[in-house]
């Protein structure tokens, strides 16, 4: 075994979700690293794809956080209706 | 049951029952309880508040239709935002005009030994982006919009609604390995649609 032959970047990308779900163990986690430590590429790509899921939820998130609980009178008032029917 | 405010926890055995026997004023509490949370999906799904109203309509219309067929295996909520997924996939698909673009463009690309082709540019941070939040917003949101559907919809349920990877497994029915696919996939995609607002030298 070379101890210093490093994973690739198609290898630490693909581990990418896994890394931030904390689903690696701790060897691939180990080589993870490893490779971040040499590559500022895929230290790059790390965190525009951690700023990628943030925006994602931001974007996406009311931000009227009571808007979200609610639903329109007229809508919940269509639904009962259209069962009866 | 108790006599504490409404949650959107509705997925009590006693609600079903009451369902399954045809009480009226159950009906009237599982829309009052299950829609603001399935709206708020559709929102994210649909292009306007209009369409996102239709498909939590015809949603509902679909579940109390299927309610006697429903099984009690999932919870009646996993249920809920499946019928719901579908209803706003359904009225996507029928409107489509073009075909989707492969999502393949937009992921990474490697040289034989495994190093990435271009490598990846630093984005700035997200608050110095010298872009107003609103402005920023409707950028992203735009660009999730580009995304193919199946791909753009894990994203939604993981990513936005929260929903963890059995659950958008069971709503979608698709395996496990499917989901974290398609997530990565999505995520690396919008990365590369975004790339050109957050890294390099545009302000
Ligand atoms: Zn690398």
């Amino acid at each position: 075994m070379i101890q210093n032959d490093y994973i690739t970047c198609r290898e630490l990308i693909g581990f990418l979700a896994d890394y931030l779900e904390g689903r690696l163990t701790e060897e691939q986690r180990h080589e993870f690293d490893r490779h971040l430590s040499v590559c500022p590429s895929c230290v790059n790509y790390l965190d525009a794809y951690r700023k990628t899921v943030a925006l994602g939820r931001l974007a996406l998130t009311p931000s009227d956080s009571s808007a979200q609980g609610r639903a329109p009178e007229g809508l919940l008032q269509a639904i009962k209706s259209a069962r009866r029917n | 049951m108790n006599g504490a405010t409404a949650t959107a926890d509705y997925d009590d055995a006693g609600l079903l029952a009451r369902l399954r026997s045809n009480d009226e004023a159950a009906f009237d509490e599982l829309v009052d309880l299950a829609t603001p949370r399935l709206l708020s999906l559709a929102r994210k799904m649909m292009p306007s508040e209009a369409d996102a109203e239709d498909a939590v309509q015809d949603a509902f219309l679909n579940a109390f239709k299927n309610l006697p067929g429903f099984d009690g295996r999932s919870k009646l909520t996993t249920w809920l935002h499946q019928i719901t997924v579908n209803a706003c996939l359904m009225k996507l698909r029928s409107r489509r005009r073009r075909p989707e673009t492969s999502i393949d463009s937009l992921l990474p690309e490697y040289l034989p030994d495994g190093h990435q082709k271009k490598p990846q540019k630093r984005w700035h941070e997200i608050a110095e982006g010298g872009i107003e939040k609103a402005e920023m917003c409707e950028l992203v949101r735009s660009r999730i919009s580009e995304l193919p559907e199946q791909y753009r919809v894990v994203l939604v349920l993981r990513d936005v609604e929260g929903l963890d990877t059995e659950e958008t497994a069971a709503v979608l029915e698709v395996t496990l390995d499917t989901v974290r696919t398609r997530l990565h996939r999505a995520r690396q995609a919008l990365k590369a649609l975004l790339d050109p607002y957050f890294a390099g030298d545009t302000p």
